[in-house]
């Protein structure tokens, strides 16, 4: 059974697509599939260090390509998931350094190895984006909902869909319900109105993903997070499962529920 | 490594475009292929294509005179350097091909628009893409933002208009932009630029056109002609 290369790409920067790569990867090796994230940023990686995987770099992407060491030297397995491997990028070499065809034989070789390749594109749409973009059998989208953001992922969309790699799908990253309640954020409706791909999840604002990406330890790995939760969805929605998707809300309606409980005389 | 010299005839003469590497080295390559192919090129206007190169107006001048030398009109100098375009235009060189071609020609009276083919595209057009044709253009889908779409004459947008359009672009006053939603980020008529005003209404069908002086649109009436 070959595995099957998910490239994450967004065109906008810091929109969360390293976050989101390091967790879906993380989440899938959960899962019990084996997993390679690859870093396609050569020259400004950070799914190294997201991973909390950066000391243990000897190999990265480009020796693989230019024949320095065998693809399976440059595989980093993580201690915490066995299943999880990391191909990172090259720091001291920039995006010049492969090729669109570089890539997709080093992901059919892959292929043979692993369930899923989770590539994580850099921004833009120059040769780095479209290096990640060649080898895909699926690409996911990540935004904001915020209008700069979302004016990159239609740009996104429309290359991705020129060069016929199928409809894309869609993660809203850093949903802050309370602004989008009052009218100071783009609810995922409005988003969906211009951009008319497939969601595939809502992952809500969490300042403890700061803190997860500062200790290596993806947040979708903490069962309290909802943010990781969120990440475990898009996983699970990845691997072909129907999930519903999470109720963001539901920080208000607690504390409600909590109040009734509390207040004396009842109902 | 010399920088390569490819020559291309096209409508406005000859088009030479420089590869790239050092302006020094570069010239000297222009000027070795000029002299190697002085008869077949000679009478010829040249347009030049520098690339990202910033010239300076003494380099271009001095170009223009060694070039005149040898029996050949410098015309037009393509950059994609703000500098040296407009160093360029100082000079009296075209910037543009299209732009050089028009001031010898009368401006479009009647609408050329007719004569040729109308243009349907029943898709959406995503940011960044651009369309132009000199005939009408009939897009059945939506224009986001950061499309651009540019046409010769009248343009229908069935569906809604968020991007970029520039109608009757030859220079057709009589030119209309319809939409269901008219929400442009910009609305051009000939050589007319308007901004839609911030409106918060429900989206209604709207033709845009130009009435005395000023572009207005006007919303759909079932009973208006």
């Amino acid at each position: 059974m070959a595995g099957l290369v998910v490239t994450i790409t967004s065109g906008k920067g810091g929109v969360g697509k390293t976050t989101a790569t390091a967790n879906i990867g993380a989440a899938m090796a959960q899962n019990g599939w084996k997993v390679a994230c690859l870093d396609a940023d050569i020259g400004l990686r950070n799914l190294d260090v997201v991973m909390g995987l950066e000391n243990r770099i000897v190999y990265d992407l480009v020796d693989v390509v230019e024949g320095r060491c065998r693809i399976r030297q440059a595989m980093i397995r993580d201690k915490r998931l066995p299943e999880l491997h990391l191909i990172p990028a090259a720091q001291t070499r920039d995006k010049s350094a492969l090729s669109p065809s570089d890539m997709v034989r080093l992901c059919d070789e892959l292929r043979e190895i692993v369930d899923y390749i989770v590539i994580d594109s850099p921004a833009g749409i120059e040769r780095g984006f479209h290096n990640a973009l060649a080898p895909a059998d699926h690409v996911v989208i990540v935004t904001n909902p915020e209008v700069s953001a979302v004016r990159d992922a239609d740009r996104i969309i429309g290359i991705v869909e020129a060069e016929e790699k199928g409809p894309p799908t869609l993660i809203i990253n850093r949903v802050n319900p309370a602004m989008v309640k009052r009218g100071d954020m783009l609810a995922a409706e409005d988003v969906l109105e211009l951009l008319a791909i497939e969601l595939i999840g809502v992952v809500p604002e969490d300042e403890n993903v700061i803190v997860s990406t500062n200790r290596g330890m993806p947040i979708a790995l903490d069962g309290k997070s909802r943010a990781g939760e969120a990440f475990r969805n898009i996983a699970l929605r990845l691997e072909g499962k129907q999930v519903p998707f999470m109720e963001l809300d539901d920080e208000r309606g607690l504390l409600q529920r909590f109040s009734r409980f509390i207040r004396p005389g009842g109902a | 490594m010399r920088p390569s010299v490819q020559i291309k005839g096209i409508r406005e003469g000859l088009l030479i475009i420089l590869g790239e590497g050092e302006w020094q080295q570069a010239q000297e390559a222009l000027l070795e292929e000029v002299e190697r192919q002085a008869d077949f090129l000679r009478g010829g206007n040249i347009i030049l294509e520098v690339g990202e190169r910033a010239l300076n107006a003494a380099t271009l001048g001095k170009l223009r005179d060694t070039l005149s030398d040898l029996g050949l009109s410098f015309w037009g100098v393509l950059s994609t350097s703000p500098n040296t375009e407009q160093n360029a235009q100082a000079l009296g060189l075209a910037t543009r091909i299209h732009q050089a071609e028009r001031s010898e020609t009368e401006p479009a009276q009647e609408s050329a628009a007719n004569d040729v083919e109308a243009l349907l595209v029943r898709r959406t057009l995503r940011s960044g893409t651009r369309l132009e044709h000199p005939g009408h253009i009939t897009v059945v889908g939506d224009v986001n933002p950061g499309a651009e779409i540019i046409a010769g004459g009248d343009i229908v947008v069935w569906g809604r208009l968020r991007g970029m359009v520039h109608a009757g672009a030859e220079g057709d006053e009589s030119a209309v932009v319809c939409a269901l939603d008219l929400s442009p980020t910009q609305l051009r008529i000939a050589g007319r630029i308007a901004i839609s005003p911030k409106q918060n209404r429900k989206p209604q069908p709207e033709m845009a056109a130009i009435r005395g002086n000023q572009v207005v649109a006007e919303n759909w009436t079932p009973s208006g002609k």
